[in-house]
């Protein structure tokens, strides 16, 4: 249990592919402008590096080494063609704003790095785990972006919700402050940048506040340390 | 060539940062009495604005960084950020414009690459790119020279302006197309000649006189000057601001050349918008330009060039912030390929 546990703390926080490992930053950049926009790319990946991280591991044992990797990319290449599909089907706006980055997913290096470093090596259950935590992480930090993005451009949060959860989430937008001159930077590539490096700023700051902790834990058992006879001067 | 001789002690002192940057400020005082004299008071509320914020901005991110705020403060160079920035915004920018540029000079562009000396961008440049992306309407309805609007307001009126605290005044003053705020006269250039008219038709316009821009030319002059007191105080070099502005002028020449009724001429190149500001007091900033005096050849070519490809192709009226923060890329590159050769020793790259 506690290897699940590890897989999921790597994920989620230690090994973050947005924040840590700078995974697939062309969409997490590129389409994180509202926060919609955000959820939608991290369903759209979470259903393909769960279902490629499954395959990916199914099949481990019989793909010759050499091919591996054509043979991955036709997979991920499928899904990403199937969860197209399905979203041109049930939520046409979204797929409008999304745009070219939903089938660019295949090239989305979490997904492939993923298929590589982790499901190739493991079993079933650990590697749709692991998809699972890689891709929630992934989304966590798009959703973050997305909504410092919307509410600095645009002083909205969950704007055009309707979009992906059907006519009954229009009224989720919340307006946190009237806006008469939008924040343009925000909207715009440069601010997803600025806003990135903020966030891995802040996670930063928390894991050196966790070190320094763990280091005082460690402090206040006794330790037997030797006097200084000599003195220096 | 006469050998001088003097006598010992033969080290001179160097230039302080702080007395560098005080001269700055010395010679830029000319350029921003003419600003008052053409544009009315706003420049002058802006720029003290400016400076405030940034000292606040600057003691604020010292104290984050637990570093010494008195003797930092005393380099002058937040003060210089400011009061660039203050002489570069529209004289009616609302203040939070300001607070927001100042914020993102100081702490992002400047104290966020560990402060001054380690800015990869000029801090004042940056910040007015920002504004310009963010805030495109507010960045870019500068003040009517006074001696042609129709009403300029006073010294009060341009305070409540700045701070909003009447939003009447600004609709009464943005009524006419020609009342207190128009397009700069590069602009003017710019969106007239996509119309079809020609450059002959375009100077006959009240903005214009004599073939110059009103107002913009005798700011462009004091800087001029305030730009030539420098080099001789040796606070700056000669070579960049010659460069660029040699280069600027060429490129227009060039272009007057081959069309003269669809390019403006090199006059209205060099003495309009922030081109002498540019070239002397932003562009020559010891920190984010080329070391070397041929590499400050270099550095200023590169921004005199692409000021002249962005104003004449690009979709931005004035391009000084756009190819300064460029040059500024290009900087560390230059300085590894241009540097000086000492006697007796060979240079390997």
């Amino acid at each position: 249990m506690s290897e699940f546990k590890e897989i999921a703390w790597q994920g989620l926080w230690k090994n973050n592919p947005g924040l840590v490992q700078l995974l697939g930053l062309c969409p997490l950049l590129a389409v994180t402008a509202t926060v919609t926009n955000a959820l939608g790319l991290g369903l759209a990946t979470l259903l393909v590096l769960v279902g490629s991280n499954i395959s990916v591991s199914l099949i481990r044992n019989y793909v010759p080494k050499e091919i591996r990797i054509p043979v991955f990319v036709m997979i991920i290449a499928a899904l990403v063609t199937a969860v197209q599909l399905l979203i041109n089907a049930y939520a046409y706006g979204l797929y409008l704003s999304l745009g070219i980055f939903l089938p660019l997913i295949v090239t989305n290096c979490v997904i492939i790095g993923r298929a590589e470093a982790f499901a190739s090596r493991n079993t079933v259950a650990k590697s749709a785990y692991d998809g699972l935590m890689m891709s929630i992480g992934f989304t966590l930090v798009l959703l973050a972006l997305g909504a410092v993005r919307e509410i600095l451009g645009q002083g909205t949060l969950f704007d055009g919700a309707d979009l992906l959860l059907g006519p009954w989430a229009a009224g989720l937008t919340i307006q946190v402050w009237q806006v008469d001159t939008p924040f343009l930077i925000a909207m715009l590539p440069p601010g997803a940048f600025f806003a990135m490096g903020f966030l891995i700023a802040v996670k930063n700051i928390i894991d050196q506040r966790l070190e320094k902790r763990r280091k005082n834990k460690d402090e206040t058992a006794p330790v037997i340390t030797r006097a200084r006879i000599t003195k220096v001067s | 060539m006469t050998f001088k001789i003097k006598s010992s002690p033969h080290i001179s002192v160097q230039l302080q940062t702080g007395t560098v940057m005080q001269r700055v400020i010395l010679c830029a005082l000319p350029g921003l009495l003419a600003q008052i004299v053409c544009f009315g008071w706003g420049n002058l509320i802006q720029v003290i604005l400016a400076i405030s914020l940034a000292v606040g901005f600057e003691a604020c991110i010292l104290k984050l960084r637990n570093r010494p705020i008195l003797i930092s403060l005393k380099d002058y160079s937040a003060i210089v950020t400011g009061l660039l920035l203050g002489l570069a915004l529209p004289p009616l920018a609302p203040w939070w414009l300001m607070a927001i540029g100042i914020a993102f000079a100081i702490v992002i562009v400047k104290h966020l690459y560990g402060g001054l000396g380690h800015n990869l961008f000029n801090p004042a440049m940056a910040a007015y790119v920002l504004l310009l992306v963010s805030f495109p309407v507010q960045m870019t309805s500068w003040v009517a020279p006074s001696n042609i609007a129709l009403a300029s307001p006073s010294l009060m009126e341009t305070l409540q302006v700045i701070f909003e605290l009447k939003a009447l005044v600004v609709a009464q003053f943005s009524q006419g197309i020609d009342g207190v705020t128009m397009a700069t006269p590069l602009d003017t250039f710019k969106t007239d000649l996509t119309m079809g008219l020609t450059s002959t038709e375009i100077l006959a316009k009240p903005l214009f006189m004599n073939g110059v821009s009103q107002g913009w030319f005798y700011v462009n002059l004091a800087y001029l000057a305030g730009g030539i007191m420098m080099i001789k105080l040796k606070v700056i070099r000669w070579q960049i601001s010659t460069a660029g502005i040699g280069s600027l002028a060429i490129c227009s020449t060039l272009g007057f050349m081959f069309g003269p009724d669809t390019h403006p001429s090199p006059l209205i190149h060099l003495f309009s918008g922030a081109t002498m500001i540019a070239a002397f007091f932003i562009a020559t900033d010891p920190v984010t330009a080329a070391t070397s005096n041929k590499g400050r050849l270099i550095f200023g070519a590169i921004i005199g060039i692409l000021v002249y490809v962005i104003r004449t192709f690009g979709g931005y009226p004035d391009a000084f912030a756009f190819a300064v923060l460029l040059a500024n890329l290009c900087a560390p590159f230059i300085d590894h390929y241009v540097r000086p050769k000492t006697y007796g020793h060979r240079i390997n790259y």
